[in-house]
């Protein structure tokens, strides 16, 4: 019993136990619903090979959140480093998208059916996608870390004007690349849909660059205090720079993956509220948005949290007019339970019971 | 700096003496404010403006973009009365808001005509309306199903487009209509894809897992048709002459294109090409002729090759070649 109480003190004083107690709790949702309709209990979790890729809702929330999941890499570390929030990135990912598919159209095509009429190799089209969505993030960066404008405001910039750049590149209108060898990045990749290959591909050389550098410490320290670290010899601006940039590198990513699921390059669509969706994730995962420590671990469940909710929602059938009103409960309820007075009031029982115990023990 | 300032003013003061006297004469001054430039079907909308009213058919046009933006499509139609234009054209953003910018423009006595979308005003406060009815086209894809079908029972999935639009509704409202007359029909669900591409194919993802056994997908747009064609494929459904039927809306250039290549076996157009038709009811109006309270742009509908329709027009490489959007 004693042994019982210590392993789920264990579990339960975890940092990711919360993140991943919610989107248990989301999936939990699914099952009882299909448990009620009298369908099999577990269909949720059903997982088949359908013309030769894994196929399932399990899939289907892996796929569909990877976009999300790349955003929140980036996100984690701009809110950490500048205690504010990246809100050009679902523009950033358009403008990417719109910019490659231009490239590799030619500007004013509407439509590429055959590889010959392409105007540059796919992979130079990509880079350059990724490399204009890092320079907004560049630019981003310049104005939160040199310029001192507040992270909203800076990035608000990019938010309204992205979408319109993407627009006149691609001349107002939707350009198309019916070919397989761009719709690849959005399709599949053996048996995995090739969006959860290229988030788990973010997510590893993130991982690695932050066990093999000293990159998470500073940005925490920054986080934390900008003045003291700089004095402790951190070059603060060049490290929330370095924030910014690695966020628009990464919707540049998600832009390409966005873009390619469906072709072509809509602007007007593409990573459109996104950008809330990337900042939830980080909110979700448990980290402050007042800046300072992070968890990256807990972003990126978050993020699929978000899509779990919104998969959820359409296997229950939820008009999707209706579907924001049960997602706000459902995040509303992930955040209290993650709220700090929440934690001090299971922290202050937990101690409560503990003296009970002492008490108890010593009579 | 001044002088150079100076010279710039004199330059632009001139440019706007060249261009007023270049539009004088007895040209009709033709105030049009777009929508914006948010789709293909809006794009051909505008240029088809363009190709219409020229300086040679007697018309001077100056066409507003208003980017999605309600305040400033009033704004410039007040800017139009105060330039006293000759005849306004407005395609509204919304339907509600209208009242007083209509009752100033009647005011001004300058014929004001709605064309594509429609106001929630009074007819009363302007001329004439011109415009697409989505009912109707909800109407003729029903219509063509009920050919096609032939009394054989279906299960049909909707993906419906952004909820609260004016074609969502009308699309759903005319194709039920047809729907109800035939109980051999089943409509399993009816969901938002925000007329995208992505939109369409998440819910049609869903859909295969929780309705394995269909017969029909009506999309509300052919990009909704492309991305649930994707899901299809995805995983494994056929769709075509004899297999999974999809209908879908817009009869856009690519969607065509599928409709030809037999993927989308019905397309219903809702025609962008409205220009001529708001030239004829001005034309009418100049020669003081009194003209009804709403011309119907006539929408027409396609099938796919090898299947015969007394309603929608069968498709070939010459009906493609023949549009002009």
């Amino acid at each position: 019993m004693k042994n019982g109480m210590a392993w789920l003190k264990k579990i339960t004083g975890m940092r990711l136990f919360l993140p991943l107690f919610s989107v248990f709790l989301v999936l939990i949702i699914n099952v009882v619903y299909d448990a009620v309709q009298g369908n099999y209990a577990l269909e949720f979790f059903r997982l088949e090979l359908k013309e030769g890729a894994l196929y399932g809702r399990i899939i289907d929330i892996l796929n569909r959140g990877s976009e999300a999941a790349i955003l929140a890499i980036g996100m984690t570390l701009v809110v950490s480093s500048s205690a504010g929030t990246d809100i050009s990135v679902g523009s950033v990912m358009s403008l990417a998208g719109s910019l490659c598919c231009m490239l590799l159209a030619g500007f004013g095509v509407t439509h590429v059916r055959e590889i010959g009429d392409l105007q540059m190799p796919i992979f130079v089209g990509v880079l350059a996608g990724i490399a204009v969505a890092s320079l907004c993030g560049l630019f981003n960066g310049f104005l939160v870390a040199k310029m001192k404008i507040q992270p909203m405001v800076a990035t608000l910039i990019f938010f309204t004007a992205g979408r319109a750049i993407g627009l006149l590149l691609t001349n107002n209108k939707m350009v198309y690349i019916h070919l397989d060898e761009f719709k690849v990045f959005g399709g599949k990749l053996w048996i995995f849909p090739t969006p959860t290959v290229i988030a788990a591909a973010c997510i590893l050389i993130m991982v690695l660059i932050l066990k093999t550098t000293s990159l998470g410490m500073y940005v925490q320290s920054v986080g934390i205090n900008p003045r003291a670290s700089r004095i402790a010899g951190i070059n603060s601006t060049a490290i929330i720079l370095l924030c910014y940039v690695i966020c628009g590198l990464f919707s540049g990513v998600a832009g390409i993956v966005a873009t390619s699921r469906i072709y072509s390059a809509d602007s007007n669509n593409i990573g459109l509220n996104l950008e809330l969706d990337a900042i939830l994730a980080v909110a979700l995962g448990g980290n402050s948005l007042g800046g300072g420590r992070f968890n990256l671990a807990g972003s990126i469940i978050g993020a699929y949290t978000i899509q779990a909710i919104t998969t959820t929602m359409y296997a229950l059938g939820v008009a999707k007019a209706q579907a924001p009103v049960y997602k706000a409960i459902i995040v509303i309820l992930i955040v209290v339970v993650q709220s700090p007075v929440v934690k001090a009031f299971f922290a202050r029982r937990r101690a409560q019971k503990l003296q009970a115990y002492a008490v108890a023990g010593r009579s | 700096m001044k002088k150079i300032l100076a010279l710039v003013c004199a330059l632009v003061m001139a440019c706007g003496l060249f261009v007023t006297a270049n539009a004088e004469g007895d040209l009709l001054k033709i105030g049009y404010v777009q929508v914006g430039h948010e789709s293909d079907w809006r794009m051909a909308n505008t240029q088809n403006y363009f190709d219409v009213f020229t300086k040679e058919a007697g018309f001077d046009l100056e066409l507003i973009d208003c980017d999605n933006d309600h305040a400033l499509q009033l704004s410039k139609v007040r800017e139009f009365v105060q330039k006293d234009f000759d005849y306004i054209v407005i395609d509204p953003i919304q339907t509600a808001g209208w009242d007083d910018v209509l009752k100033e423009v009647q005011d001004a006595g300058i014929p004001c005509i709605i064309a594509d979308r429609s106001v929630d005003a009074s007819p009363d406060l302007y001329t004439t309306a011109v415009g697409t009815d989505m009912t109707a086209e909800g109407e003729t894809a029903g219509k063509w199903l009920e050919e096609y079908l032939a009394g054989k029972e279906a299960k049909i999935l909707v993906i419906e487009g952004s909820t609260g639009s004016s074609a969502a509704i009308g699309r759903a409202e005319g194709f039920n209509k047809v729907a109800a007359n035939h109980p051999e029909w089943e409509i399993l669900a009816s969901q938002d894809g925000d007329f995208t591409q992505n939109g369409g194919q998440a819910v049609m993802e869903d859909f295969i897992k929780r309705f394995p056994e269909f017969d029909v997908v009506v999309c509300h747009n052919d990009n909704e048709a492309y991305g649930a064609m994707d899901a299809m494929d995805a995983a494994g459904i056929k769709y075509g002459v004899g297999e999974k039927i999809i209908i879908s809306f817009d009869a856009t250039n690519e969607g065509l294109k599928r409709t030809l290549d037999g993927q989308i076996l019905c397309d219903v157009e809702c025609n962008p090409i409205q220009a001529v038709i708001v030239m004829n009811v001005i034309k009418a109006l100049q020669a003081g002729e009194t003209v009804e309270k709403f011309t119907l742009v006539p929408d027409e509908g396609f099938c796919a090759p090898g299947i015969e329709s007394a309603i929608v027009t069968t498709m070939t490489d010459e009906v493609l070649a023949g549009r002009k959007y």
